[in-house]
């Protein structure tokens, strides 16, 4: 598909969803939906680091938790957040997310492959572990209930006035890190993906660029993790277990890592299987799992990869055909 | 040729490099000026892609000094010392696999580049990046196929890549480590020919088994045995050596 059919499709796939969300949904759905964006975001995050970059991390629920627990308490603590000061709310997400970062990456950029993988598993219990721990400001096991949804003349308690300000900033988050991938600081980072000896010998600092990168990531993170808390209306330790993050790498594996839409598909099944699924059967758990390990066995481009391996079927038995036919001419 | 009393492109003074008790490279000391061009020869094991290494900056040396254009480079990052103006290809190919043709060279020509951290604006808006990967490629011919993925290429076809990558900083010293590996001698010679077709100020210093390059491209030869320099000295003189003869070129004859 060429890039002008896929920013069409991705727009009509857009438009399906408003229609859907306006007139068809039940209100449990909407939830669903929203939900799915939200982790949408968290997910390209994520994918810039894992499919772009080719760094696999296993703490992206921390920042996600840093920008929810910052909404949750400037929220309850000082009510800001809760008018037009949601807009700065959101900012402060972003920037939460993105020092965070920051200062993690300091100790996870050097590392890369499984190495890296267990270091951003480590930081981001250090993050869980505060969560927990740090009683007076985070409400501990517990956590923090929301005070409810901005009203800054647009209700946001109303579902579907929140929707389409998740949509906004989902799409906004698309297209950002669209532009990203396209730009030449996102072509280095596939380089870097593809061999980042290479790239150092062309004259890259590396760890400069991937120091970046996993700051924009952060930074994304952290403000999905604000339009969360918000959604939720509870912020717990819960939110920044390992198991988001595992969720969150799974998302971009199952929809096809370095995609960026992959991530999103990713979110929208595992949101459906969790938030759905969970609802109607007691093995629901088994589908996620069984979901994952037949992607990783039989689609490492996951879903987004179908076409293409399909193409490549395609190709190779033109090319057994061919070279029968050589071989019964002879 | 340049004058003695020119600066060095590359000056090594006593380089040496350890794997723990295995001595690599040892005391190597060398001068390249711009515009010449040289050899390093020397039986498998001998330390040559070490040398590379650390003159890279790749691998940190264990003593001795790297200067590059007269600026002293040993304690330097990789990055930093391509930007003064070297450029090196790799023993076993190094490319991008998955990318295209040009995306590969998009990327070599962007790495000393200012734009390499713009994120707001597409790579492919950038016209002189482009016209410049063009007037590269079709130097070698490969404008046609710009759009292949650097995997599904031949071998040949991707020892050239490799020395256009090389050549996309427009660097004023090239390293190349065994660009002939693994071509045929047909491919061999075009090899040789297109890098005697090369800028004549370019400095090469080339790392080489195949002797018909070797002495088809340089007209100096130091020989590394054990990580020491054992002999340097013009094509002919190395090419008459008879110790140099029964050390390297004796498994060649
Ligand atoms: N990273 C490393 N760690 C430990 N030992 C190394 C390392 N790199 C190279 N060596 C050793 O250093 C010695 C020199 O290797 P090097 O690759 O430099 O030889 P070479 O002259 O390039 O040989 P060839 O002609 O086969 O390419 C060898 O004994 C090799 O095993
Ligand atoms: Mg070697």
């Amino acid at each position: 598909m060429s890039e002008r059919a896929k920013i069409i499709a991705v727009v009509a796939a857009l438009v399906v969803l408003v229609l859907y969300m306006q007139f068809g949904a039940t209100s449990f759905v909407r939830l669903v939906i929203t939900q799915a964006l939200i982790f949408g975001i968290l997910a390209m995050s994520l994918d810039i680091l894992l499919g772009y970059t080719g760094l696999p991390s296993l703490g992206q629920a921390a920042y996600l938790g840093m920008g929810a627990y910052v909404a949750a308490i400037l929220t309850t603590r000082f009510g800001f957040g809760l008018d037009w000061t949601f807009w700065l709310l959101i900012v402060l997400g972003f920037v939460i997310g993105a020092v965070t970062a920051a200062f993690f990456g300091l100790f996870a950029i050097r590392a890369t492959g499984v190495y890296f993988l267990m270091i951003t598993l480590a930081l981001g219990q250090c993050v869980w572990g505060l969560a927990y721990r740090w009683n007076s400001l985070t409400g501990g096991d517990n956590g923090i209930n929301m005070p409810g949804r901005p009203d800054f003349g647009l209700d946001l308690s109303n579902d579907m006035n929140f929707f389409y300000v998740v949509l906004g900033f989902f799409v906004a988050t698309l297209a950002a890190l669209y532009l990203l991938v396209k730009s030449p600081f996102g072509r280095s980072l596939v380089g870097i993906r593809e061999s980042e000896l290479r790239m150092r010998m062309l004259g890259y600092n590396t760890w400069l660029h991937k120091y970046v990168a996993f700051i924009i990531a952060g930074g994304f993170g952290g403000l999905a993790g604000v339009l969360w808390a918000f959604l939720n209306g509870l912020v717990s330790p819960e939110d920044v277990i390992l198991a988001t993050s595992v969720d969150a790498l799974l998302m971009v594996v199952l929809g096809g890592p370095g995609t960026l839409i992959g991530g999103v598909i990713g979110a929208g099944l595992v949101v459906f299987v969790r938030e759905y699924l969970s609802t109607v059967v007691e093995w629901w758990q088994y589908v996620l799992g069984g979901m994952y390990v037949l992607t990783i066995l039989y689609l490492p481009g996951g879903l987004m990869g179908i076409p293409e391996r399909i193409r490549q079927r395609r190709a190779q038995a033109a090319g057994a055909v061919r070279a029968e036919a050589v071989s019964t001419s002879h | 040729m340049a004058t003695s009393g020119a600066q060095p492109a590359l000056e090594l003074r006593g380089l040496s490099k350890s794997f723990g008790g295995l001595h690599a490279v040892r005391g190597v000391t060398l001068r390249v000026l711009p515009g010449d061009r040289k050899a390093i020869i020397g039986p498998n094991g001998a330390g040559k892609t070490t040398l590379f290494n650390v003159i890279t900056g790749i691998l940190p040396a264990t003593s001795g000094e790297t200067v590059l254009f007269g600026t002293d480079v040993t304690a330097w990052p990789t990055h930093r010392r391509t930007a003064l103006g070297m450029a090196r290809t790799f023993q076993v190919t190094n490319l991008f696999p998955k990318l295209t043709v040009l995306d590969n060279v998009l990327l070599a020509i962007q790495g000393l580049r200012g734009m390499k951290f713009v994120v707001w604006r597409p790579l492919a808006s950038y016209r002189d990046l482009y016209e410049k990967a063009r007037r590269l490629l079709e130097q070698v011919g490969f404008w046609d196929r710009r759009d292949v993925q650097v995997r599904n290429l031949s071998h040949g076809e991707q020892r050239q890549i490799e020395i256009v990558l090389g050549l996309a900083s427009d660097p004023k010293i090239l390293l190349l480590d065994e660009p002939a590996a693994g071509l045929s001698s047909g491919e061999s010679r075009e090899m040789a020919e297109f890098l005697n077709r090369l800028d004549p100020t370019l400095a090469i210093l080339l790392i080489e088994h195949d002797m018909d390059v070797v002495f088809d491209v340089v007209d100096h030869i130091s020989v590394l045995h054990f990580g020491e320099v054992l002999e340097e000295g013009p094509t002919e003189v190395i090419r008459a050596s008879p110790k140099v003869r029964e050390i390297y070129l004796g498994a060649e004859d």
